[in-house]
């Protein structure tokens, strides 16, 4: 079966060169000081709903960048592990509604956290002998089946109506719920989870992990584990997912069976193939556009029409580019920066990760 | 790159240029009006939007001398998309007043949200689940159109002492909405001698009812079906091809008129079944045939008749309306004034007159229906009997009912 | 007892309709190896554009060929203007379709709204047949059983005793050689994607006047043919036979028996199926 992804733009020598992209460049810095200053001269509504929700999708959306960019295996499951992160926070965890077991934060959301990563690999072990397309399947067909139990299920999962009245904890003075206090938990989290995914990245986990995208029958050749390897990917993937499905029960007060349903599994998709897939920027990216779009979608144009919208907008990023918007955006800037004369052909190629 | 830089800018302006109207807000009064224009209420979502704006257009959008600003917002039955839609309208739109949701659990869930914001007034849409305001009702979500409950008076009676139906068999979708429907139709039926063997939930958006169908028990003399649109029409049409031939009682929305409106052969099945909600489309009424008249002159290729969202959020528009002009738009000190004069508003409506009970429901009068064939051809819901000022127990003793506890799959049961 | 044949029946008819969805769908992936998510949209357009025909023409029969005919126009711009450009880049045509099928989703529910669409069949065909120990059928579900097997053994005729359906078989083989021998391949693909576009389209029809056409039936039919087509095996026409068999029957059985988890059965077969033998029953491994 051929490859699914686009491979990593090489470098002369053909070598795939991970590194090349993350040296610190100006505009880094003034992405990080964008980040935390704007809280402060912003409303709560974006600070919260454009801000926080931002990144907590971009958090979600990595765990899927994670798994397809370094690991090539698309899997449709990581909104549906963030969604297993939540449901455990609203079960067991305390909410005003008195609905859950009560147990303090401390011990729930770990708890949480390390039944979703139970489950994410869980979901590996099934979908690792698959590939390309079946992975795609095999993930989505898991996310269906707990959505669907958690629909049908009352006694555990409270049905269709879902659990609400969950809160974030009141740690050390500081009431979380607050717009400036619950933005800068977020920020902490994407942080850690995206300086966490660079390091994996270049580990020599994520390299085996890389090589094994590229072909596995050599490294299986070599005497790598490949199924181990793919199965710790899918727990590392899983990690982040429900880090980020914490954040986003804490950022809803609510979670239901429609949290993890057909559209939400999607729009993770559509958000981190927009953004662009393989470096961990993209998720970020795609997750801005994503809310801006969705919520201004109803100003300007009709609300109805949002999915028109944002379905072209995804159709065009996907076709006119291999790597989402970041993608676009290399080739904007190789194009404007070449050098006038002796650029090879291959030189040019590869800065714009054709194939 | 350039598009996503543009297009950031874009919104970026669009946010500012919102947040700054919203600012220089002090003329204009903002009023949010939320409805599910997606997903498999699209078409009563629809339907809502027209009766706002027919309210609204009644007084030329302007109140106590200030403009009303009206934004819609979207949602699609499912709770946390409403309750984005919601924070929207309220946080960044920052609208006075908001009159949402259409769907059962989305008023569970908006009422919650109501409950972090009081600040802004909530006004129902149409959602008619029972806890939304029975039960841990807020301060500031006012219910002036009935819960599911309320729209079944009369219907468990007549189902059993006139039409002599001894055993139901029920087929609902399984959310909190039909839970109610359900609950409003066993309790007086229960207590009138009849007997619900079987009850068949099924979740909402279901396209084969064959199997449902397979295991409807032969020996009951009447089917109650509470389901709405899509899944009505689908389930109406199987059970006729199935050979299914028992009498139907329909729950308020298995008879609405988008139901009703359906094309294909289903109408022959619906025509006789009983039914009751809080509208009946022939009413022989002054008031109830000025509100059709004027809704099918503003709105040319609307439904043939309003249906009972369009009524619904008709008459939450026309209470804030009423309210606010009683208040002369006088939003301060926390809407305080407006809200005491929305606890004690005596609204005439087209159906009646409505006023508020201590949870802030309403008290109004219901529609006993049966199905008739119109002029054209055209299905319609004729009345039976009009039952006057009903309250969320039914009219029954209120500690009494509340003991019922919450509706639910299993609750009531009478086998 | 008679739970148990209706159930059986209900199985086997709804399978028919599964087998008809997808039938089209694994033509095009054993051919081109291409995945085409925008199918589900395919089979609720053809729908609507043959309620449209129907009504306006008033004959059934005539709504049933616009939408394959229409599908498969559809299908051949498809191919011919998008998808051959993007071949053997798997991931790129699931997220291309995937765009395709929301825009199509959405510009469907602005044409024709989130009214449910019921079908006018001619009169013989609705109604239930009488049966031993049930009573009665639903007399159009026999009907489809009936169109589901007539199409089985066309497809089974073309692709064995045309030269086209050589063509074909010998491009799920080896398409370079098939190329090499002077076909021409984009023809064969072109023909290919347009009877699997316009198989779709006849479907929504006939499916449709069972079950009627409304907006979310385009996710349903894709999820169902994507099951079908895995646990069947992709490219393997016998294999969608048997898949839609399977899940049909395991549908209706999970939906009588165990109701309030009847739904998941689709996925949890699915689940297993690609867990323990991913190219499906009838299918090979790429």
């Amino acid at each position: 079966m051929s490859a699914v992804l686009p491979a990593q733009p090489a470098n002369a020598s053909g070598a795939v060169a991970v590194g090349r992209r993350s040296a610190a460049r100006p505009y880094h810095f003034i992405v990080a000081l964008l980040l935390l200053v704007f809280p402060f001269v912003a409303s709560d509504f974006w600070i919260v709903q454009i801000g926080a929700q931002s990144l907590i999708l971009g958090v979600i959306a990595l765990s899927l960048m994670f798994l397809a960019g370094y690991g090539g295996m698309v899997s449709l499951a990581q909104m549906t592990v963030a969604g297993v992160a939540a449901y455990m926070i609203a079960i067991f965890g305390v909410s005003t509604t008195g609905s859950g077991l009560g147990w303090p934060w401390w011990a729930v959301i770990p708890w949480a956290i390390a039944i979703a990563t139970l489950y994410a690999t869980l979901v590996g072990a099934l979908s690792v002998r698959t590939e390309g397309i079946y992975t795609i399947m095999i993930t989505l067909a898991i996310g269906m089946a707990t959505f669907y139990l958690a629909q049908q299920n009352y006694t555990v999962f409270n049905g269709f109506d879902g659990f609400k009245g969950l809160e974030p904890p009141h740690l050390f003075d500081v009431d979380s719920r607050e717009p400036l206090p619950f933005y800068f938990l977020s920020l902490a989290v994407a942080a850690v989870c995206y300086f966490f995914v660079l390091y994996v990245s270049r580990s020599t986990f994520g390299l085996s992990l890389q090589a094994i995208r590229d072909n596995a029958r050599r490294m299986r050749a070599l005497g790598y584990n490949v199924t181990l390897h793919r199965i710790v990917a899918y727990s590392l993937a899983g990690l982040i997912a429900a880090l980020g499905g914490v954040l986003s029960v804490w950022y809803n007060g609510r979670v239901s069976p429609g949290s993890i349903g057909i559209s939400p599994i999607i729009n993770i998709l559509i958000i981190a193939v927009m953004g662009g897939m393989l470096r961990p920027a993209g998720p970020f990216v795609g997750a801005i556009v994503f809310v801006l779009l969705q919520t201004f979608a109803i100003d300007f144009i009709d609300r109805e029409r949002f999915n028109t919208l944002i379905g072209t907008v995804f159709f065009l990023v996907v076709l006119f580019s291999t790597d989402g918007l970041l993608g676009l955006w290399e080739r904007v800037r190789v194009r404007l920066t070449a050098p006038r004369a002796g650029v090879t052909s291959g030189q040019r190629d590869g800065a714009e990760g054709q194939r | 790159m350039k598009h996503k830089f543009r297009r950031a800018l874009l919104a970026a302006a669009l946010g500012i240029g919102v947040a700054a109207a919203a600012g220089a807000g002090a003329q204009e009064i903002k009023i949010g009006a939320l409805a599910t224009l997606e997903g498999p209420f699209a078409v009563p979502g629809q339907d809502s939007m027209r009766g706002v704006e027919l309210a609204l257009s009644e007084v030329n959008y302007t109140i106590a001398g200030k403009k009303v600003n009206l934004i819609k917002g979207s949602s699609n039955a499912n709770p946390d998309v409403a309750v984005n839609a919601a924070r929207k309208l309220v946080e960044q739109d920052k609208v006075d007043i908001l009159i949402g949701p259409l769907s059962g659990s989305e008023g569970l869930a908006v009422k919650d949200y109501a409950k972090t914001q009081p600040n802004t007034t909530f006004l129902n849409g149409s959602s008619a689940a029972q806890d939304t305001t029975l039960r841990d009702p807020a301060p500031n979500f006012y219910r002036f159109s009935t819960d599911g409950a309320q729209w079944m008076a009369g219907l468990g009676e007549y189902a059993y002492k006139t039409k002599g139906y001894k055993k139901v068999a029920v087929v609902a979708e399984d959310y909190s909405f039909p839970y109610t429907q359900v609950m409003g139709f066993m309790v007086p039926y229960c207590a009138a001698g009849g007997k619900v063997p079987e009850k068949f939930w099924v979740p909402l958006g279901t396209k084969d009812y064959s199997s449902v169908i397979a295991k409807l028990p032969q020996d009951v003399d009447a089917i109650y079906v509470a389901l709405g649109g899509a899944d009505a029409v689908n389930f109406l049409t199987q059970y006729q091809q199935g050979g299914g031939n028992k009498p139907l009682i329909g729950g308020s929305i298995t008879t609405d008129q988008t139901v009703l409106a359906a094309k294909g052969r289903i109408r022959d099945a619906l025509i006789g079944t009983p039914a009751a909600g809080p509208i009946a489309d022939s009413w022989d009424n002054p008031k109830w045939k000025a509100f059709v008249a004027a809704y099918k002159k503003k709105f040319p290729d609307g439904l043939p008749s309003p249906s009972l969202f369009a009524h619904a959020y008709y008459v939450e528009t026309k209470a804030a309306i009423a309210a606010l002009e009683q208040v002369k738009g006088d939003l301060s000190g926390n809407q305080a004034k407006l809200r005491k004069a929305l606890s004690s508003l005596k609204l005439d409506t087209p159906t009646g007159m409505v006023s508020l009970d201590e949870n802030r429901n309403a008290i109004a009068d219901m529609f006993l229906t049966e199905v008739a064939v119109g002029q054209g051809g055209i299905l319609y819901n004729k009345v039976v009997k009009v039952i006057p000022q009903v309250n969320q127990s039914m009219n029954m003793d209120k500690a009494k009912f509340l003991a019922l506890g919450p509706v639910s799959r299993t609750n009531p049961e009478c086998r | 007892m008679r739970l148990l044949i209706l159930t059986f029946l209900n199985g086997l008819t709804l399978a028919a309709l599964y087998f008809m969805v997808a039938s089209g769908f694994t033509l095009v992936f054993g051919l081109m190896r291409q995945i085409n998510l925008a199918h589900g949209s395919l089979y609720l357009l053809g729908g609507y554009v043959g309620y449209e025909v129907s009504q306006m023409a008033g004959s059934w029969f005539l709504g049933v060929g616009a939408g394959f005919v229409a599908m498969a126009v559809i299908g051949l711009l498809l191919q011919t203007l998008l998808f051959r450009f993007m071949e053997g880049q798997e991931l790129r045509q699931t997220l291309v379709t995937i765009g395709l099928s929301i825009i199509a989703a959405d510009l469907m529910l602005a044409k024709w709204g989130g009214l449910s669409y019921q079908f006018d069949p001619p009169e013989w065909l609705f109604g239930s047949t009488p049966m031993p120990i049930i009573n009665a059928y639903p007399t159009y579900r026999l009907f489809l059983l009936g169109v589901a097997i007539v199409i089985g053994v066309l497809l089974w005729f073309f692709l064995t005793r045309t030269r086209v359906g050589m063509m074909i078989r010998a491009g799920v083989d080896d398409r370079a050689i098939l190329s090499a021998s002077g076909v021409n391949v984009q023809l064969v693909f072109a023909i290919t994607f347009a009877i699997g576009a316009g198989l779709a389209g006849f479907a929504g029809v006939v499916g449709g006047t069972a079950l009627s056409i409304a907006p979310g039936e385009d996710s349903r039919y894709l999820l169902a043919s994507l099951v079908v087509v895995i646990v069947g095996g992709m490219g393997s026409v016998p294999g969608a036979a048997i898949g839609a068999v399977l899940v049909g029957l395991a549908e209706q059985f999970g939906l009588a028996y165990t109701p309030t988890y009847g739904i998941m059965f689709t996925f949890v077969i699915m689940v297993a199926v690609l867990a323990v033998r991913p190219q499906g029953i009838l299918g090979r491994r790429a």
